[in-house]
């Protein structure tokens, strides 16, 4: 029985990783057509630096990446201390409504995005399809994950901390500085990195709410895709995969601490 | 004794409460119109079961919550609109609250920071708090290094290091093992006379309230039930409540036949007077003011009973008696078998109860079915 559930084990971890696991190797291959392993090299990884659009692409990712996730975590910090302090009517629906971006399919969410930002430019002229609308995309789920990771943590916050700091003379701004900020902070990073590798990777919603000039690095992936892969996009893919496990191990090192 | 018993008059009132009142949720009443004067550098208790109300009556003090009615003045300042961090009040909390991510050092100097005091004077100040509760050694420390009587130590530096004109203490010793308590009971009681510092303290335990107190309040339900010297609510009850809350008591319901003599189930009685005849009256006298004896005495209040049970508590035995009119305790000292008078009763014994007149506490309530009561 523990044999047959090792095995098990193994072979689940195997369907999960083995793909990712071919595209890290096949960007270290040197062969460029086919799956067949005729030595290693870096030369994709160079020719992906030097391709003519991919500096753009990657600077696109990075500013969507790096303002959605300033956004996100500000509101979404803001939102967990609003439903931790206050009562108010309506508490429990807002709770429950944090969910929706986590559960809700990113398709769905992707088009009712472009149907609202369209709706907008219709009646302001405003929110033409550009790096800000897939930032403002991004921002949607991205408050909700930030949001959950906090309350997580502020679930463990002593509420007398507050009072003793409002006891010792600290005003609302300093009672934040100085004792709930602090305290929540590695709950406040974990969400931040969280937010920041999802907008890393997003593919669908970024889909729908890009327009042109405002490529992003996993729209390029599906592009070009579509029109063979090539080792050069098994080498970025291994770049992203990098960067989100790296983010990911760091959130949950943060989360960690006490 | 360690300190002698003090009377409030010609002092200063620190805190005034006048008809307080607070509800939650519209419907639990959590003080029902609490009035209360406490003066300056008293060490004033509030004693009650939980859910009597007392937490939140220093919780209103401590500007945590606001009062549906009444008011509430402090150094004779009024205290409406007034939020906690502008209070001249400090708490000791509950389970002390400390700053996990601060020093032991940093959390006392919290409060003087946030007055933006000099770093010089702020070191001065937490080294003179610091050798007050005596931690020194554990500055650099952090809270979850410490020990729970280290941590209360540093809960009330972190206090007392304000100088507030008034330091409110919520059950700071519940979370603490026995011995630790008596320790700390002592050095509070220590402090408390050096800094004159007036203390208003919530506690459940009402020998800690009568070992520390100046002047102890009774709550139950969100009300007052009787304010006064630990002697006065031990030896001359009010209520049948504080009667049966403060140490054990014998309850007696009786009627008056007479200014000094009443009927009760154990027979009539003799009081010492003042009674109104054909009102009903509650007698209450404590177990160790109950006498017995083998052979009759020429003494009134004789009640004849038979040795229930026996408890034997190290320094006193306790007797569970059968008297006509149910049960009666009474306590005796566990003294030296040589002295005279002394006298030791077996099971089933028949034993001379004598209920001294003036032992005898009349309580004057209206009387419901207080339970363990002997009724007439």
């Amino acid at each position: 029985m523990g044999r047959l559930l090792k095995l098990h084990t193994y072979l689940v971890l195997a369907f999960l990783y083995l793909p990712i696991a071919v595209i890290v190797a096949l960007s270290f291959n040197q062969s460029r057509f086919g799956v067949r392993w005729t030595g290693f090299t870096w030369q994709w990884y160079v020719r992906l630096f030097h391709h003519h659009r991919i500096a753009v692409y990657a600077e696109n990712t990075l500013i969507v990446a790096v303002v959605s996730t300033l956004i996100a975590t500000v509101l979404g910090t803001l939102l967990a201390l609003g439903l931790y302090r206050y009562r108010f009517r309506l508490k429990s629906a807002l709770k429950f409504l944090i969910y929706v971006p986590v559960v809700i399919p990113d398709i769905v969410m992707g088009v009712a995005l472009l149907l609202f930002f369209a709706w907008v430019r219709v009646h302001t002229g405003w929110l033409r399809l550009s790096l800000v609308t897939i930032i403002l995309g991004h921002v949607t789920f991205q408050v909700a994950y930030v949001a959950l990771v906090v309350r997580s943590r502020l679930a463990g916050l002593d509420p007398a901390l507050e009072e003793a700091a409002a006891d010792l003379g600290a005003g609302g701004y300093a009672t934040f500085r100085y004792v709930t900020l602090p305290l929540i902070l590695p709950g406040v990073l974990a969400g931040a990195l969280l937010a920041f590798t999802l907008s890393l990777d997003d593919f669908v919603i970024t889909f729908f709410t890009a327009g042109p000039g405002s490529t992003t690095l996993p729209l390029y992936i599906f592009s070009s895709v579509k029109r063979g892969v090539t080792p050069e996009i098994h080498a970025l893919s291994t770049i992203l995969i990098a960067v989100t496990t790296v983010g990911l191990l760091l959130g949950r090192a943060l989360l960690r601490r006490r | 004794m360690l300190k002698p018993p003090k009377r409030p008059e010609n002092r200063t009132a620190v805190v005034e409460l006048e008809g307080v009142r607070k509800v939650f949720d519209g419907e639990t009443v959590a003080l029902d119109g609490v009035s209360l004067t406490v003066y300056e550098g008293e060490f004033f208790s509030l004693l009650g079961p939980s859910g009597c109300g007392k937490t939140t009556l220093l919780r209103i003090l401590g500007g945590f919550e606001v009062p549906d009615a009444g008011h509430v003045r402090i150094a004779g300042q009024d205290m409406k609109n007034v939020p906690p961090f502008r209070r001249p009040v400090n708490t000791v909390f509950q389970n002390y609250a400390l700053f996990p991510h601060m020093t032991v050092f940093d959390n006392i100097a919290f409060g003087l920071r946030m007055r933006r005091l000099p770093a010089e004077t702020v070191r001065k100040k937490v080294a003179w708090a610091i050798e007050l509760v005596q931690i020194q050694g554990l500055e650099r420390r952090r809270p979850h290094e410490l020990s729970g009587g280290q941590k209360q130590r540093v809960a009330l530096a972190r206090a007392l290091v304000n100088e507030p004109k008034v330091l409110l203490l919520d059950e700071p010793l519940g979370a603490l093992d026995l011995k630790l308590r008596k320790q700390l009971q002592i050095e509070l009681m220590r402090l408390q006379m050096e800094l004159k510092i007036t203390f208003v303290y919530v506690t459940h335990d009402q020998e800690e309230a009568l070992v520390m107190s100046d002047r102890i309040a009774v709550m139950r339900s969100g009300r007052l039930e009787q304010v006064g010297l630990p002697e006065e609510l031990y030896e001359r009850p009010k209520t049948a409540f504080v009667a049966r809350f403060l140490g054990r008591s014998n309850l007696i319901e009786a009627r008056a036949t007479a200014p000094d003599r009443v009927e009760t189930p154990h027979g009539p009685l003799r009081v010492r007077g003042g009674l109104v005849p054909g009102r009903r009256y509650l007698l209450s006298i404590r177990p160790e003011k109950v006498r017995l004896a083998r052979t009759p005495w020429n003494r009134p209040n004789a009640v004849i009973a038979r040795v229930h049970d026996i408890v034997y508590t190290g320094a006193e035995n306790q007797y569970i008696l059968e008297a006509p009119g149910g049960e009666l305790v009474a306590y005796t000292l566990n003294a030296d078998i040589s002295e005279p008078g002394y006298e030791e009763y077996d099971y089933g014994e028949k034993v001379y109860v004598y209920l001294p007149p003036e032992n005898l506490v009349v309580i004057d309530e209206p009387i419901g079915n207080e339970p363990g009561t002997a009724t007439l």
